[in-house]
């Protein structure tokens, strides 16, 4: 396997972005990325993207953004309609076959115009669930009450994550939820979906992430400590919901086995979980103990941005190993409802 | 330009639409006649379990699903939430518990929406039944919904 790190990233993320389209709020983001270690869109050997024209609500969208890369002469380029996670994964097999040593990776999406949890409705089975029009917090809620009448999580325990979640946000300069809050108060909310409560949660936002690999020698030349992929892959559970267990990830469990996470300590985990419950079924799922800080960024509970909360999720934890404050991460990125599509990317420094 | 003018110019409406339609197939199809028929039917397992709604293909085989068998039209919720308020576009006009129900004769789980008076009136394990709409046409919602089973 060739190696191939994270060099550099760059995110904005807010609860609405008003005045600005997804373009112009990408095109500083993309450029000062770049700046940052010293490129041009000349030295980029392949761009991919991840966005959503039915967010976007325009079809081909993603091209409007791709001019914002400043592609002259003609570049090679791709897309994914799927997490920027996703656009990575592309990137990083592309670099597998030697041909280009840097790749420039975008997500991206402005959801605050329409009702996400509403609009999510519409991923759903388009015979039996989709016109019945289940939002995204009641079909959490059903995996949520199947979870804690298994025993095996307590509504304290979820509690206790999104307390965390929030203490850990009120850090990170790009999350919107960081009003601290006890485990008591977040005990005390009303439900908002039974029995998720307003803590359990996504926190939904407007934004996008901008992310440099590169391979080998050049990586070492653009970054002081890369942040190495050491181990990636991805998986998906069935679409029905009710052919699958709610109440545990089984990609996520293969594709962490496939990744290696179980191979060495993980000093912290970035894991794309919507909600309280994901959390819980990742760890699960991915073996994570005591011994992991698990979102230092506060994660998808501090801030969430459809089509780009998966990328924002590595370049937390590669920044995260850049900086030295560990030596071995996990991140994940989701889609679907109920965690139905997992990649799981194990990250080390040296 | 007067009408006069133009009168060699062929002329159409524009309409902005979505013209397509597709067919649902033997089973999704075969399903969605069966609710406007009144009947519930599940998809045959090779292992002789039966999956409710019915999928074209078994999720962990992968082989083809074809025979499509009669289940009940009562059931067990097996979990469920409160949907307070009908949120835009669901074909509820009160508030309803969301569940998943395994019918009797089935061995996977549906959605659909529960009719009770609230939340307390709600738990898993508890017995449901469907209630028809009088006016079907093959689609999901020709089940208004579910009640519990002593009401039916």
């Amino acid at each position: 396997m060739r190696d191939v790190a994270v060099v550099a990233s760059m995110q904005r993320q807010e609860p609405s972005i008003d005045n600005e389209s997804e373009v112009e709020y990408m095109v500083p983001l993309m450029h000062g990325v770049k700046e940052s270690i010293g490129i041009t869109q000349a030295d980029v050997g392949f761009t991919c993207s991840g966005s959503s024209d039915f967010i976007a609500g325009q079809a081909f969208s993603f091209v409007m953004t791709v001019d914002g890369t400043n592609p002259v002469p003609p570049i090679s380029e791709s897309h994914v309609e799927m997490d920027g996670a996703w656009a990575l994964y592309e990137a990083w097999v592309k670099m597998q076959m030697g041909e280009i040593d840097i790749a420039l990776v975008y997500g991206y999406s402005k959801s605050s115009g329409g009702s996400l949890r509403d609009v999510l409705a519409t991923q759903m089975d388009p015979y039996y669930v989709a016109p019945l029009w289940p939002d995204a917090f009641a079909i959490e809620a059903l995996a949520a009450r199947q979870l804690i009448e298994s025993g095996r999580v307590s509504l304290e325990q979820l509690a206790e994550i999104a307390s965390r979640s929030r203490d850990h946000a009120a850090s990170n300069p790009h999350a919107i939820r960081t009003a601290q809050k006890s485990v008591a108060d977040i005990m005390a909310e009303a439900p908002i979906m039974d029995p998720l409560r307003p803590s359990d949660i996504p926190a939904s936002a407007d934004g996008g992430c901008v992310l440099i690999l590169a391979a080998g020698d050049r990586a070492k030349d653009l970054c002081d400590r890369p942040a190495w992929i050491r181990g990636i892959d991805h998986r998906t559970d069935a679409h029905t919901l009710g052919v699958r267990d709610l109440t545990r990830s089984m990609s996520a469990k293969i594709a962490g086995q496939k990744a290696g996470v179980g191979n060495d300590k993980v000093d912290f985990a970035e894991l794309y979980a919507p909600f309280t419950t994901s959390e819980f079924l990742l760890t699960d799922a991915l073996g994570l103990g005591e011994d992991t800080v698990i979102n230092p960024s506060g994660g998808t509970l501090g801030a969430h941005t459809m089509m780009a909360s998966g990328l924002i999720r590595i370049a937390e934890a590669a920044q995260r190993i850049t900086n030295g404050d560990g030596d071995r991460a996990v991140a994940t990125a989701g889609s679907g409802p109920n965690l139905q599509q997992n990649l799981v990317c194990v990250l080390e420094g040296e | 330009m007067s009408d006069t003018a133009n009168d060699d110019v062929l002329r159409a409406p524009l309409r902005l639409e979505y013209p397509f339609i597709r067919t649902t197939g033997a089973v999704v199809g075969g399903f969605l006649t069966g609710l406007r028929e009144g009947v519930v039917l599940g998809a045959k397992r090779a292992d002789g379990t039966v999956l409710c709604p019915p999928l074209e293909y078994d999720p962990i085989t992968s082989d083809p699903l074809t025979e499509l068998v009669e289940v009940g039209q009562a059931g067990t919720v097996t979990t469920w939430t409160w949907n307070g308020e009908p949120r835009p576009q669901q074909p509820f006009a009160q508030p309803f518990a969301w569940a998943m129900i395994t019918l009797d004769g089935a061995d996977t789980p549906m959605l659909h929406g529960v009719f009770v008076d609230g939340p307390d009136a709600m738990s898993t394990g508890m017995r449901v039944s469907v209630q028809w709409r009088d006016e079907r046409e093959g689609h999901i919602a020709d089940i208004a919904g579910f009640v519990p089973e002593e009401s039916a």
